[in-house]
């Protein structure tokens, strides 16, 4: 069977990031991108399932700009056989990257679809969950497990209160959480086989895509900062002033 | 305008995150109604009629609801929202693992983008949420019909839980998928308060070295009544619990008081839990960013500090 991964560039994720003065945005001018690192946790996952026999083929899949061909080398490398681009330089919302997958799913027709549950730089946690409400497949979000049997997958899902597994019928879209797996690294002579292996860039019309959001930003503005806070020398000052002073315990 | 918040609950209690939400719809303004979408859920119907500003519930109880597979409620709520009832302008869910499984497929079905995490209400159709783990606050306006929101419940102090008179209503349509089933569940149980509701929270980080010195911070919350969280370096390690992560795609907090204990502070961490009233931390490296964010900081040994702090407390 086909498993599909779908990846994000973004900024990476030791980077503290700088809001513009102007309130327009962040400030990603010479800054680190990479592979969101829940992505990198599908790749791994899809990858793993080719190394098991389970997966023939695994198609990686991005939306962005012609620089998430980066990341999706960097997909290549870690093992995938192909990659698409769909290729706009929009900041897309998550419903539009949700219905641009839906196209290439239907193009592809994956029986699994592993996405990161989130990116780390809009942290909308959507995109999966609208990629398979408009597919109308089953998910498995937040997975720390995943098996495949037959025509089904079971996925251990991580829940606030502790974990949940269900079975779902495939085709079905997965999302990761930090505990599935732990990516490997790219060696060199992945790296370097990766370079030959096919990159297919789409656009959004050429899918027939309208990726309008209903969501407006208006404004991006830097959090309230703390005010600085002291140093304490010992336990019985520090209870002191939490008594006295913070009036908290 | 009509707002339909989304119950959290267990089939037997309502969830106090459902509290929070409400005061979210409250600052939207308008009718309030609260959809309880599960099995045998009785007792969360009688508590949500109670309380203040709920106008009507909802209860939806079949057996393809029991466990919130998002397959099934969240086609029971696209349907309410377009057929049965098109008077809602909101639809809002608390963003609990619960909420964030649902409520992005509702929006997909209505075709609009949701809204995530909000933590204020600037006006019925703008909202303040954080994005980069925190470290920037975007203003976000929507156009949608139904706007699909959900709140981050540090955002919004709860209301009370009782004093209202809400009316009920039985939907009576069954939505299932059939594509997906329940399995199982296993819950941690704990008589520690809920992380996501404690005046407290104690946390652990890589510095506690394993699970079983988890028992000093355990020692310490039991005499502070606090819940206990943890880092992703001490859960991806296995000291403990993935539901006790604390971070920017863990768990939310904040309380009157955080002690971070042996965490270094990555920012990672931080989104979790820089809204908390107070922090302390205690850490042995003084170089650590946990001290950045700190109210209180104390550089020591937390196997010498952890316990004396018990012992004056």
């Amino acid at each position: 069977m086909k498993v599909m991964a779908a990846v994000k560039r973004v900024v990476d994720y030791n980077v503290k990031v700088r809001v513009r003065a102007d309130g327009s945005g962040v400030d990603l001018a010479n800054v680190k991108m990479a592979m969101n690192p829940f992505c990198e946790i599908a790749v791994e996952e899809a990858v793993r399932l080719k190394e098991q026999g389970i997966a023939s083929e695994v198609v990686v899949v991005s939306v962005g700009s012609p620089g998430a061909q980066e990341q999706l080398r960097t997909a290549l490398a870690l093992g995938a056989d192909r990659a698409i681009l769909v290729e706009t330089d929009d900041a897309l919302g998550s419903l539009a990257v949700a219905k641009l997958l839906k196209a290439v799913v239907d193009k592809e027709q994956p029986q699994l679809v592993i996405l990161g549950k989130q990116a780390i730089d809009s942290d909308n946690n959507q995109t999966g969950q609208m990629l398979a409400a408009l597919s109308g497949y089953a998910q498995g979000t937040f997975a720390s497990y995943v098996e495949i049997r037959e025509d089904k997958v079971t996925v251990a899902r991580e829940i606030d209160g502790g974990a949940q597994t269900v079975s779902l019928k495939l085709p079905a879209i997965v999302t990761t959480d930090l505990r599935l797996n732990e990516p490997r690294y790219a060696s060199l002579p992945n790296i370097m086989k990766a370079k030959k292996k096919p990159l297919e860039v789409l656009t959004p019309g050429a899918l027939g895509i309208c990726t309008d959001s209903t969501n407006k930003t208006v404004n991006v503005e830097a959090p309230a900062a703390r005010s600085p806070g002291i140093k304490v020398k010992s336990v019985a000052e520090l209870v002191e002033k939490l008594k006295n002073e913070a009036k908290v315990i | 305008m009509t707002i339909l918040v989304i119950a959290e609950h267990n089939n037997t209690l309502l969830a106090a995150v459902t509290l929070n939400t409400v005061a979210a719809a409250a600052q939207i303004g308008g009718d309030i109604h609260v959809l309880v979408a599960g099995q045998g859920a009785g007792a969360v119907t009688e508590a949500a009629v109670k309380v203040p500003g709920v106008s009507k519930v909802l209860v939806a109880d079949q057996a393809a609801y029991a466990h919130q597979l998002p397959e099934n409620v969240a086609a029971l709520i696209a349907s309410l929202v377009i057929e049965q009832h098109s008077i809602y302008t909101h639809v809002l869910a608390a963003a609990t693992s619960n909420g964030k499984n649902i409520l992005p497929r509702v929006a997909a079905q209505l075709d609009v983008d949701q809204i995530s995490e909000i933590i204020s209400v600037e006006s019925p159709d703008t909202f303040k949420r954080p994005i980069y783990a925190g470290n920037a606050i975007a203003t976000v306006q929507s156009n949608a019909v139904v706007k699909v929101i959900t709140v981050r419940t540090t955002g919004f102090d709860p209301v009370v839980a009782e004093g209202g008179a809400a009316t009920v209503e039985f939907v009576d349509t069954e939505y299932n998928a059939g594509t997906a089933s329940f399995v199982n569940e296993v819950l941690a149980k704990s008589d520690r308060p809920d992380l996501s509701a404690a005046k407290i929270v104690v946390s652990g980080g890589r510095g506690m070295q394993n699970g079983d010195n988890f028992k000093h911070l355990y020692a310490l919350a039991d005499k502070l009544g606090a819940g206990v969280g943890a880092s992703r370096a001490a859960v991806d390690a296995g000291f403990v619990a993935n539901d006790m992560q604390v971070g920017q795609t863990g768990k939310i907090v904040a309380p009157q008081l955080y002690i971070a204990v042996g965490i270094s502070g990555a920012i990672q961490h931080l989104a979790g839990m820089k809204d908390s009233k107070v922090i302390v931390a205690i850490n042995k490296d003084e170089e650590a960013p946990i001290f950045q964010v700190a109210d209180y900081g104390l550089v020591a040994d937390l196997f010498d500090a952890v316990p004396e702090f018990e012992r004056l407390v």
